[in-house]
């Protein structure tokens, strides 16, 4: 039997839940006996290769980007884990949800106290940059989600239990103490 | 059997209590949790959360207002009931502004605990994302009304403990939210930091200034434990 | 500006004693005199009443027609109520905005008209209606809107304006209500008898109350005599609230004297020496009538000392005004509200019988069961108990409105099927019928033989009928969007569900929703259904919870097939912002 797939992404977050993940330590070595790792910032494999049976993602979505990459995440991915407030709810990031977009950009590009002088800033309008999005949305408003792991970032305990869980097939319950919204 | 007792069940559980009791009293005497938000032990309920919903004899009734009786047969910790719970703290988080991560009383949030408690991994309901006043007039403390829960804790704790008339409510519906006793921001109002009314917000909405993130993660009040152990493990009264 | 206001606010406060309690009619003059009431004059009248400013606050803020900020000296409000919007509302709405130049909740440059939208005003049967300056007027046109303007521009009454003309539209009379009265004749009857007597009568009637909740009128009086205290109260429900209920307009209007025996004798019977009629703040028009039949009585020695000659026995009635609030229908909300507070319903128990007005035991009964209570006493309990089914005894008004031939009230039969209903009004192709208001029941042809009574299908008079062409589930949407406006915030499950429970519906509506979102929309709906604290929102969520098993075919042509890609993502959408605040278009992005 070949060894089940998993893919990793990062959205608009702070690769703490990356970090998170790889701090499971020693465990890292059972996962990678376990699973074989396709797309991934961790091996840096940019494609999806071939059909995934986990995809874990971290971080909200803000720009077009992100948006097009998690709806291939779904496209390939049999589950689909999110990880961390940022993925969950939009997190820190979604903060600015409470004040319009172009207000956002006026104050950090045009008339925010860090800007140097006056008339000369300019909202960034390179065609390689992506495109923010009118507010931050939780992945589950871009696409269906299979699993929630709560914490900024989750534990790597979390991370693991679940993990663990679902390459066996059984029924993810997390303990008390795991479940956590920082 | 004194009239001066009344025995009903929870749960099936068997309980005593004085007449005059409202259930969820009653089951706090008892060592049995009843999940609820608005209620507080010193104080007058206020019946806004409705966390604290019961069956008793299979109608749902809020337990922080309702009397005991003899013989009822009340329902609490139900699968159905829980749910109906969770789905209204989700319902609370939805409809404020809530970033944990970066709250100074994250931990030791009881909005927070509920929704750990009742298995909350993540609120699902649409965001309103709604703009909400933040005051900070006064100078040591705050009101960041987009924590509020509007479970009037401080409304009533200003009036009945503090002897004063700092908070009440302002508008109707979604539209409801927190005021105070001034035109001009709580620097207006006779609100000190020692207050009563300073101490019961279940929330970040109601902060003393100056004091957040002063117990380490893994130490604060609702890491290790459930909101609710504290009832349930204290001595079981007769 | 400060002082001007000063000496009049003071002297309005003076006129009600300064008493905390008519702090509603206090801020219901002001807002007379000024057009509003701001921060500072709620600070003022803190002041004066000697009352914390936050408490003032509370209850202004609470009410629609209170504003706290200066609106236009002519303020229009057009009805948006569901059956309204059948009409033709909508497009009356873009006739006023067209001709002002302004849109809903603004106000002219020249401050001369404000326009706002307001709920059903309880004139479903001559649809569309709206409010201006009080005065309601019916049957409205677009073409009819620039004409309107100008006359009141040019100094015209708005009574005087030919739209101003609200019809009876009493379509069957029947025994009970309908029926000539001797003024007196049921007081003196139930004179003759002692307290309990009247009581027993009553039971004997089985009568139940016609407010929408039908708990039996006798028990409710024998609770509030048996409670211990000297003072009690009695109060005549005439809030009418409910969306396509206006069958207490036409009693209010066509019968009053009925009414005020029935609320007289009902103080006999319970014990009560103050009667308070609250009526809604969108009938202010028939409030001078209303004065005047009060007067009259008083002059006839049927009302104040010693009624009808009978020593010891005096009553006396007040009427408070309502100020646009829904749940002030509900009887603690409207309790509290006629204690000046804002109207939030209490937890029962206690119950108004046990700790009503002013914490006293008060009676709340619905103006037409208290029409009842006076026939009964004219005519006898036996005479009333043989009218209807055994468990519904007696006539019922109903408000019909709709899609049918003959809009209108209807005192019919208790027992009557929906069939034979349709058929009276003459409604052809009907797609559904709305029974009970906006939180009532949507009843499916399917059930049409189903019968108007306490036992199958009740209600508080309000009949909506939805022709074969309407949008069935666009018109619950809008029933939702009622409860949203009328929620009193108090609880979170109805104040925060409500409007989440519109998200979620909104997007089936819009065919953005997959088996999922229906399932989402089953469990907000419960939980609102279950948890909320009182009638409005236990009931908020049946536009929904009524029409997703009896008309699952209108849910299931609007949901997709799910992919995983949430339909409700519109990703063009949510770019718009940010190319056009950086100056780049969409062709521009790789
Ligand atoms: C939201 C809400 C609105 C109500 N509106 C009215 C109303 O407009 N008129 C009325 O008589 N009862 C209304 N009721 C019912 C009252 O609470 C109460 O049951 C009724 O006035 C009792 O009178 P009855 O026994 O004569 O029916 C309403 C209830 C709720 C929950
Ligand atoms: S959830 Fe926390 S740790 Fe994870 S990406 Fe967001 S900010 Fe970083
Ligand atoms: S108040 Fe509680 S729920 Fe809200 S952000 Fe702070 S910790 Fe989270
Ligand atoms: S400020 Fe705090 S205590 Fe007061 S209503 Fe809001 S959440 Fe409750
Ligand atoms: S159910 Fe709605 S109207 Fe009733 S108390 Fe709760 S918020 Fe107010
Ligand atoms: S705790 Fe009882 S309603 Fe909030």
């Amino acid at each position: 039997m070949s060894k089940p797939v998993v893919a990793t992404g990062h959205f608009t977050g702070c690769f703490g839940c990356h970090m998170s993940i790889l701090d499971i330590d020693e465990r890292i070595l059972d996962l990678v006996e376990l699973v074989e790792f396709n797309k991934s910032p961790i091996n840096d494999i940019k494609h999806f290769t071939k059909p995934v049976d986990i995809g874990i993602i971290e971080g909200g979505i803000s720009n077009d980007e992100n948006a097009e990459i998690l709806m291939e995440f779904r496209k390939h991915c049999k589950i689909l884990v999110a990880i961390g407030a940022c993925a969950l709810t939009g997190g820190v990031p979604s903060m600015r949800n409470l004040v319009p977009l172009k207000e956002c950009l006026e104050e950090a590009y045009l008339n925010g106290p860090t800007v140097k002088s006056e008339n000369t800033g300019i909202i960034p309008n390179d065609p390689d940059i992506p495109v923010l999005l009118d507010k931050v949305y939780p992945c589950h408003e871009v696409v269906k989600i299979d699993y929630f792991l709560p914490g900024c970032p989750p534990s790597a305990d979390t991370i693991w239990n679940a993990l663990v869980a679902l390459l066996k097939g059984e029924p993810l319950n997390l303990d008390y103490e795991l479940i956590k919204y920082d | 059997m004194s009239t001066n007792v009344v025995t009903f069940t929870i749960d099936g559980v068997e309980v005593k209590s004085a007449p005059d009791k409202t259930i969820i009293q009653a089951a706090d005497d008892a060592g049995i949790y009843i999940p609820r938000l608005c209620y507080l032990k010193d104080l007058p309920p206020g019946g806004h959360c409705r966390v604290c919903t019961v069956k008793v004899n299979g109608r749902p009734v809020n337990s922080c207002t309702y009397p005991v009786a003899e013989g009822i047969v009340v329902e609490n910790d139900t699968e159905e009931l829980n749910s109906f719970r969770r789905n209204i703290i989700e319902m609370l988080f939805v409809e404020g502004n809530h970033f944990c991560p970066s709250c100074e009383v994250a931990g030791k949030c009881e909005l927070q605990a509920l929704a750990y408690r009742l298995g909350l991994l993540t609120p699902q309901m649409p965001y309103l994302y709604a703009q909400k006043e933040l005051d900070a007039t006064h100078p040591d403390v705050y009101l960041d009304r987009n924590r509020c829960v509007l479970c009037g804790r401080c409304v009533r704790a200003s009036i009945h403990l503090d002897k004063k008339n700092v908070f009440g409510f302002e508008n109707r519906g979604i539209n409801m939210r927190i005021s105070v006793n001034s035109n001009d921001g709580l620097k207006d109002t006779d609100l000190t930091k020692d207050d009563k009314a300073m101490s019961v917000c279940p929330t970040g909405c109601l902060v003393v200034k100056r004091q957040g993130y002063l117990t380490p993660v893994g130490k604060r009040l609702y890491d290790k434990k459930p909101i609710g152990s504290e009832i349930e493990t204290k001595t079981v009264k007769s | 500006m400060t002082h001007h206001y000063r000496e009049q606010i003071k002297n309005i406060a003076n006129k009600y004693g300064n008493d905390r309690g008519y702090l509603m009619n206090i801020a219901q003059d002001i807002v007379k005199e000024f057009g509003y009431i701001s921060d500072e004059m709620v600070a003022h009248v803190a002041e004066i009443l000697n009352i914390p400013m936050v408490q003032v606050r509370d209850m202004v803020s609470f009410y629609s027609f209170l504003p706290r900020k200066p609106l236009g000296k002519n303020v229009i409000r057009l009805s948006n109520a569901v059956i309204e919007r059948m009409k033709g509302a909508d497009e009356v709405g873009k006739a006023f905005e067209k001709e002002l130049g302004i849109s809903f909740g603004e106000t002219t440059k020249d401050n001369l008209f404000t326009l706002l939208h307001t709920a059903c005003i309880g004139l479903s049967d001559q649809a569309p209606g709206a409010l201006i300056n009080n005065v309601p007027l019916t049957n409205l046109k677009p073409a009819d809107v620039p004409q309107i303007i100008r006359d009141i521009k040019a100094g015209k009454n708005v009574s005087d304006l030919p739209q101003a003309r609200v019809l009876l539209n009493l379509k069957k009379e029947g025994e009970v209500i309908c029926a000539p009265l001797e003024s007196g004749q049921a007081i003196r009857n139930a004179l003759n008898m002692k307290p309990e007597e009247v009581i027993a009568e009553i039971n004997k009637s089985r009568l139940r109350g016609r407010g929408g909740a039908g708990f039996p009128t006798a028990m409710k009086w024998d609770f509030c005599r048996k409670q211990k205290s000297p003072i009690r109260y009695l109060i005549c429900n005439a809030d009418e609230g409910e969306p396509g209920t206006f069958k207490d307009r036409v009693i209010l209007t066509e019968y009053p004297d009925l009414v005020f025996e029935g609320m007289t004798i009902a103080g006999y019977a319970i014990g009560a020496k103050e009667g308070i009629m609250y009526l809604r703040g969108e009938y202010a028009y028939l409030l001078d009538n209303l004065e005047k039949v009060l007067a009259k009585r008083r002059h006839l020695g049927l009302l104040g000392e010693n009624i009808c000659g009978r020593e010891g026995f005096s009553f006396d009635i007040r009427i408070q005004l309502g100020a646009g609030a829904y749940v002030c229908g509900e009887e603690s909300a409207l309790i509290e509200s006629a204690e000046g507070k804002r109207g939030a319903p209490r937890d029962r128990p206690p119950f108004p019988v046990q700790k009503g007005y002013k914490n006293e035991p008060t009676s709340v009964n619905n103006v037409e069961t208290l029409c009842c209570a006076a026939r009964i006493l004219e005519k006898g309990g036996e005479w009333f108990a043989k009218i209807g089914t055994k468990d519904s005894t007696g006539t019922k008004m109903l408000s019909v409105s709709g899609d049918c031939e003959h809009p209108g009230v209807y005192e019919v039969e208790y027992g009557i099927t929906i069939e034979n209903l349709l058929e009276l009004v003459g409604a052809k192709d009907t797609q559904a019928v709305q029974v009970g208001g906006a939180s009532g029941k949507c009843v499916a042809p399917k059930d049409f033989g189903r019968r108007i009574s306490f036992e199958d299908l009740p209600t508080g008079g309000s009949i909506m009928i939805f022709g074969k062409n309407r949008d069935l589930l666009e018109c619950m949407h809008q029933f939702i969007e009622f409860f949203i406006e009328e929620s009193c915030g108090w609880c979170v499950p109805c104040r925060a569900g409500t409007t989440l429970l519109e998200k979620k519906f909104r997007q089936i509506l819009d065919g953005k929703g997959t088996v999922q979102s229906l399932a989402e929309l089953r469990r907000i709906a419960q939980t609102v259904k279950a948890m909320s604290r009182c009638g409005l929102g236990q009931t908020s969520a049946n536009p929904v919870l009524t029409t997703i098993y009896d008309f699952a075919d209108l849910y299931a042509e609007r949901i997709k097939e799910e992919d995983g890609k949430l339909l409700t993502f519109d990703l063009q959408k949510a770019m718009k912002v940010g190319i056009e605040a950086s100056g780049r278009t969409m062709e521009g992005v790789k």
